[in-house]
């Protein structure tokens, strides 16, 4: 018998708002947050238009703490902060403690500002942080250092997944009893010419440049390709013992993962969905539910022409006829793709979905691909069933990563 | 000269570390009295050599422990 885990606190800065309520009331106002990439740079690119975090991290933080760090890693630090408040634990046992904060990328920026640097000004103008700054682990690691983890500090890595992958792992180290706390999510921050162009490259990005709030649309016959975004979501992840006896606010319980691979190619999805299907079955199993009790997905749904239908086919493959009752949204319709952040921002918005009893809408979704056979919120936010509840967070990742996350009403 | 160098290092050790600039006097110790890690002192010495165009090597980086040990070297070496 594994121990339960509930979700206890919730931080994020996203390119819709600098904490959680801010985003969570834009999301369901369906407004998106994309805007041109106002960069000397750009003008060269394919795609010229990105989910810039609306708050910037410098104007949260001290600045000697964002001369350390990676964008991603203030991103990370500035959620962290959010959801450990939220939470207000105000006794834990370190060793008690866990950290699990992934990204797709890592500190890429800092590599490429810190190349320039080399070129320019030689090897002994590099920053003595340059290294902490661009290893994968330095969010998890700061976020760690920030609540005083000592139970562990992790990082999965499975690009698009990794923020899900993370809040499995953190639920995982409860479950089997290596902790009774772990923060976890996902961060991303990579906003830059190398990346922007190399995703360009993949031909994945959209290009609709000209009218950047309705670039990303899912589902919507017009879509061209997923838009960058930057940010990061936390959550505070809790034994259900440890948070009764403090009598902790839950927003929800976090009821079960699967993690499966297509085992198909290494950037496109497999268009039958097998691997995702199987993922929302495993988390399904888990959880002890049925394809009956979701009653909502909070689905990857990046606006890629390919990934899209074979998201759909997964999510029909996987709930059949039950399909019918879920109502699914692609948030990334106005945050853009947080690539490793994405699975932890929309966990975030799925609990805030079933506590709220509302689905936000998909933004700029004007002409349903019709190989798309799924029930999906637009324009205005969608109501959600009173009593017991249940809700599917679906995230995939380049290399056929497929991690989908079960969360039950508090 | 002594205590423009003073001044610059103020500036520098506030820009890296946050620390005030009034708190860098000459007898604080970076390690003990400012809270300078090593890696710090790494960016505190770039941003010297930088700034007054000496070169402090590594093995006199160790012989700096206070403020005013750099201003000397500083002094000294540019």
């Amino acid at each position: 018998m594994t121990r339960q885990v509930v979700v206890t606190g919730l931080g994020m800065t996203t390119p819709v708002g600098g904490d959680v309520d801010s985003s969570w009331k834009r999301v369901l106002s369906g407004q998106p947050g994309i805007r041109v990439i106002d960069e000397p740079w750009v003008d060269v690119q394919p795609s010229k238009i990105a989910g810039i975090m609306a708050v910037d991290p410098a104007d949260v933080l001290d600045r000697v703490d964002v001369r350390k760090m990676d964008r991603s890693q203030q991103a990370a630090l500035i959620a962290a902060r959010e959801a450990w408040a939220d939470a207000g634990i105000t006794s834990i046992d370190p060793d008690r403690l866990g950290a699990v904060v992934a990204s797709g990328i890592g500190g890429i920026t800092s590599l490429m500002n810190s190349y320039d640097t080399l070129l320019e000004r030689g090897p002994s103008r590099i920053s003595p942080h340059m290294v902490t700054m661009i290893m994968p682990n330095g969010p998890a690691a700061i976020v760690g250092l920030e609540v005083g983890a000592r139970a562990g500090v992790h990082t999965p890595v499975s690009a698009c997944a990794s923020g899900a992958e993370a809040i499995s792992y953190g639920a995982r180290m409860i479950q089997t009893g290596r902790a009774d706390v772990v923060i976890a999510g996902g961060t991303e921050a990579c906003i830059h010419p190398i990346t922007m162009a190399g995703f360009a490259a993949m031909r994945a990005l959209s290009t609709r440049n000209d009218d950047p709030m309705a670039a990303s649309r899912p589902y919507d016959l017009g879509r061209d390709g997923f838009v960058m975004g930057e940010g990061a979501g936390l959550l505070v992840l809790e034994s259900a013992e440890f948070a009764a006896a403090r009598g902790a606010k839950i927003y929800g319980v976090y009821a079960g993962a699967g993690l499966t691979s297509d085992g198909h190619h290494i950037a496109q999805p497999d268009p039958e969905g097998r691997g995702a299907a199987r993922a929302i079955e495993f988390a399904l199993e888990e959880a002890g539910l049925t394809a009956a009790d979701i009653v909502h997905v909070n689905a990857h749904a990046t606006s890629t022409p390919q990934g899209d239908i074979a998201e759909a086919v997964a999510i029909r493959r996987a709930l059949g006829s039950a399909a019918d009752h879920a109502v699914v949204t692609g948030t990334k319709s106005m945050t853009g793709h947080l690539l490793g952040g994405a699975g932890a921002i929309e966990s975030i918005f799925t609990l805030l979905a079933m506590r709220d009893r509302l689905v936000p809408p998909t933004a700029n979704l004007e002409d349903k691909d019709p190989a798309v056979d799924l029930d999906i919120a637009t324009g205005e936010p969608r109501p959600l069933p009173s009593g017991d509840i249940a809700a599917v967070n679906n995230s995939f990742g380049f290399g056929g990563h497929d991690v989908a996350l079960i969360f039950r009403s508090a | 000269m002594s205590q423009d160098i003073l001044s610059g290092l103020a500036v520098i050790v506030n820009e890296v570390a946050g620390v005030p600039v009034e708190d860098v006097t000459s007898e604080k110790s970076f390690v003990d009295d400012l809270d300078i890690d090593s890696l710090s002192m790494v960016e505190v010495v770039m941003a010297a050599e930088d700034k007054w165009g000496v070169k402090i090597p590594d093995s006199e980086v160790k012989n700096l422990k206070t403020v005013g040990d750099a201003v000397t070297f500083i002094a000294a070496n540019s």
